[in-house]
């Protein structure tokens, strides 16, 4: 073979050539460009049209942010010093307001000494919360948890500790209920007197009882009134509060809405089907014009305990939608294995049903309570002081940050985006973490 | 000899009712009604005994009586002589228009940054990203106050649009004119109108239903047309050309309806201080619709790129496989999958929008919370009354939309086998 090839071909290379180098325009920057951004006419004239909007965006925008005065007492000594460092006619930002104003975007009119209190039980929140998503963590745990709503509010609004105390008690009641009950070996006494006797206790007993330790034991923190909420306290506030009680009540509510009982279902789709209909702001007029009719003649209680009531029915509404979703999603042979299993109807759903329906479910809690934080800057419109409007009005009225509108508004809209954006990355996070199948 | 016998027959004990799986789902829902209509009587008999202490009724009739305020934007006639009934009407028609509008926009919007977000440009991707995950996460009342801000703090006056070096000028060929205090639009006008009829409850314009008449009847010729051309390729295996004769059929009598009509459009003018002729678009309605817009496109491009992600590849690969060409593929494989995918949710958005538009409060913009829960509740004192009636509207129109699309997830629907 050797010999035939020797007469045809002329030259054989004995040796390697050393390896070169790509053509440039397939390596490095060139070829990223090339395939990114320059690959067709049409991804050409895109990249073109994207560099334009970024670069008018950054021409209209960078002077303003660069400009920006961080020391001024006013709006119009702002404007004064931006014209003498960068010339008459240049424009910029005064983030003066922003120094100066910044605990009221936080904290409302809360009493400024007080500030430690909002802050520490949003730690104290972090803290409760850990046990509940974290299982590694010790059980015990949970019983802090337990304690958390307490004293959140007594951090919160403050008074005589022995309301929530009093408060409080009501479940012990109810527990020490279910075992008295218990002992006596009567069927259905233990469930009726476990839901009964702590609303006898809430409805007749804990007010008095707690006004009567009051005056034998004074014990107490300083009290700030709803009225002093504003800003990211009062958003936080009513947005937690309405996504931890809202995630039970719409478990309930999805369950109910696939209940073979009928008057059941039939409840829970005209509930679900009312809140949904409606638009946010209707429910909350409903909150602070219409409870006083539909609650007995002399009730007048707290108007952002009841926003929080009327925000928390409105999101678990949705949340019901969500998890009634996961439910369908469920493949049909978990239900039929778990009552092959024998198990009863809660048992399945609290073992098998449930925990794979949550799971699925995970992303769209997560972004109803996203919605729910952002719609918690409508309280405004019942008189309670947002950060986004209550809050940045009540600094235009002063005089001298009158006509100040873009930085209160980057601010306020750079926090909710820090919240939002956090909490979706978190679902993201905990979706991967979470899947099961398909590895 | 093993005997079967039947389980000793128990008599009948209270415990079952709960224990047994036969009577505890009665027992149950039982209980639940009991629950429920205890709880609905005692707040409908709160309800009662407050109203009487307060010295009200529970009426409507307020309805019919003067409402003595003005409206701002009215797209059917009311003066401050109307009723409460036909201020309600306004705010209703309000709120249904700024909703449409947003609705048409943040589609158009949502749809192109939705596919444009699936592009391999890394620009026109990275930008997108930032937009959606920016609108998403900050609330849509900030857009709206921002908007709202930028009309009318950033805008010019109506009178720097005057003398011989004005500061500010008209746009799009001298015909809308962005003022801080409204946006002047060339105003759809006829020569010859054929007038209004008084259909009770308000005008209807008859150049309006020609116009309405005249396409409905182009499109049905139009159909017709296709349907003809699509019987003669399957007799043929040859589709006529038709595009020029579609063309012909759609817009000729349009056309020339519009020209019998006098159709024109008169331009807003700067006489004095203020612009006149053309129409006045009030600063509110163009911030609630930019605001709401822009919010609702960014979770509509989302939507839309699920949508598309959704198809498998196999499914653009088959039809390939098949020799359908790109655009084919599109519109007959992968579109009708996507928007099985996309119109639920889509309308739900379309929902949100609606309801979202009660944030007109916050601009000033008269819609139904503005005048049936706003005025009208301050000045008839009847907020249980307004509330509810509100309440019972929204309701109403939300309830259509889902109908509308629970008949076509019904018609969409895999028809499996």
């Amino acid at each position: 073979m050797s010999d035939t090839h020797s007469e045809t071909v002329a030259y054989v290379r004995e040796t390697m050539l050393p390896q070169a180098t790509p053509p440039a325009s397939e390596v490095g920057a060139i070829k990223w460009l090339r395939e990114n951004l320059f690959s067709g006419v049409l991804n050409t004239i895109l990249t073109l049209v994207g560099i334009a909007a970024v670069v008018w965006l950054v021409q209209a925008a960078l002077p303003w942010f660069l400009h920006g005065v961080w020391n001024a007492n006013s709006l119009p000594e702002c404007r004064q010093i931006i014209a003498e460092t960068w010339g008459e006619g240049a424009h910029g930002a005064c983030w003066a307001v922003i120094r100066e104003r910044w605990n009221q975007f936080l904290f409302g009119f809360y009493p400024s000494d007080l500030y430690w209190r909002p802050v520490l039980a949003l730690a104290l929140f972090f803290a409760a919360v850990a046990p509940v998503l974290f299982t590694e963590l010790p059980r015990k745990l949970l019983w802090g948890s337990a304690f958390y709503p307490a004293v959140a509010y007594i951090l919160l609004w403050g008074g005589s500790l022995w309301v929530p105390i009093s408060v409080m008690a009501g479940f012990g009641v109810g527990w020490l209920g279910l075992v008295a009950a218990r002992r006596t070996n009567l069927p259905l006494l233990g469930p009726l007197a476990a839901v009964l006797l702590p609303l006898i206790w809430w409805l007749f007993l804990a007010g008095p009882v707690a006004g009567m330790l009051e005056d034998i034991i004074p014990l107490g923190v300083e009290e700030v009134r709803s009225d002093k909420f504003g800003g990211f306290v009062l958003s936080l506030t009513i947005g937690i509060a309405a996504i931890v009680l809202s995630l039970p009540l719409g478990i309930v509510l999805a369950l109910g809405r696939r209940s073979d009982m009928l008057l059941v279902k039939a409840l829970s789709v005209g509930f679900i089907e009312f809140i949904r209909g409606v638009p946010l702001i209707t429910l909350l007029f409903t909150a602070s014009l219409l409870l006083n009719y539909f609650l007995p003649p002399g009730t007048n209680f707290d108007i952002i305990l009841r926003v929080i009531i009327m925000v928390t029915l409105f999101a678990a509404a949705y949340i019901a939608e969500v998890i009634r979703g996961g439910l369908a999603a469920l493949p049909r042979g978990q239900y039929e294995a778990a009552d092959s299993l024998g198990l009863d109807y809660w048992k399945a759903m609290q073992l098998i049903v449930l925990p794979q329906a949550l799971k699925i479910s995970i992303p769209g809690i997560v972004s109803t309570f996203i919605g729910l934080f952002k719609d918690t800057t409508l309280v405004i419109f019942v008189g309670l002081l947002d950060p986004l409007k209550g809050i940045t009005d009540a600094v235009r009225a002063a005089i001298e940050w009158k006509g100040v509108y873009w930085e209160p508004f980057i601010f306020v809209g750079a926090i909710f985006f820090v919240f939002n954006f956090g909490m979706s990355r978190y679902s993201m996070y905990l979706e991967n973490k979470l899947k099961r199948d398909h590895r | 000899m093993a005997t079967v016998t039947d389980a000793p027959k128990a008599s009948f004990r209270l415990s079952m009712l709960i224990y047994d799986t036969r009577y505890r789902s009665i027992t149950i829902q039982i209980v639940v009604l009991l629950l429920f209509m205890a709880g609905a009587a005692w707040l409908v008999d709160n309800t009662v005994r407050n109203l009487a202490a307060l010295g009200k009724d529970f009426s409507f009739g307020f309805l019919w009586n003067r409402a003595g305020y003005d409206i701002n934007q009215m797209l059917v006639q009311y003066t401050n002589d109307s009723t409460h009934g036909r201020a309600m009407l306004i705010g209703l028609l309000n709120t249904l228009l700024v909703a449409f509008m947003s609705c048409v926009a943040a589609t158009v919007l949502g749809v192109i940054i939705g596919v444009l977000r699936l592009s391999p440009n890394w620009i026109v991707g990275r930008l997108t990203t930032v937009y959606v995950e920016m609108f998403r996460n900050i609330p849509v009342l900030l857009w709206i106050l921002v908007a709202y801000a930028i009309f009318t703090e950033v805008l010019p006056a109506p009178n720097a649009f005057r003398g011989e070096n004005p500061t500010a000028s008209m746009i799009l060929f001298d015909s809308v004119a962005l003022t801080n205090r409204y946006t002047a639009i060339p105003d759809p006008l006829f020569y010859r109108s054929l007038g209004n009829i008084d259909v009770g409850l308000f005008l209807i314009s008859l150049d309006l239903l020609a116009i309405i008449a005249v396409i409905t009847g182009s499109v049905l010729v139009n159909r017709k047309l296709l349907a003809h051309a699509t019987a003669v390729q399957n007799a043929t295996g040859v589709r006529p050309v038709t595009w020029w004769k579609s063309i012909l059929v759609l817009l000729v009598p349009l056309a020339l309806l519009l020209i019998a009509l006098g159709f024109h459009a008169e331009r807003p003018v700067l006489r004095g201080f203020n612009f006149t002729g053309g129409l006045d678009v009030s600063n509110s309605l163009m911030a609630l619709w930019l605001g709401l817009t822009l919010y609702t496109a960014a979770f509509i491009a989302e939507i839309v790129r699920a949508g598309i992600g959704a198809v498998s590849r196999g499914q653009t690969e088959a039809a390939f496989a098949l020799g359908l060409r790109p655009n084919r593929t599109m519109s007959l494989v992968i579109l009708p999958q996507a928007l099985r995918v996309i119109v639920p949710p889509l309308i739900s958005q379309y929902l949100n929008i609606t309801k979202n538009s009660s944030l007109a409060i916050a601009v000033g913009y008269m819609d139904l919370r503005g005048t049936l829960g706003g005025i009208t509740l301050n000045q008839t004192g009847r907020e249980l009354e307004c509330v509810l009636l509100m309440m019972l509207i929204y309701l109403a129109i939300s309830l259509m939309i889902s109908g509308a699309m629970n008949v076509y997830n019904n018609s969409v629907k895999l028809k499996e086998r």
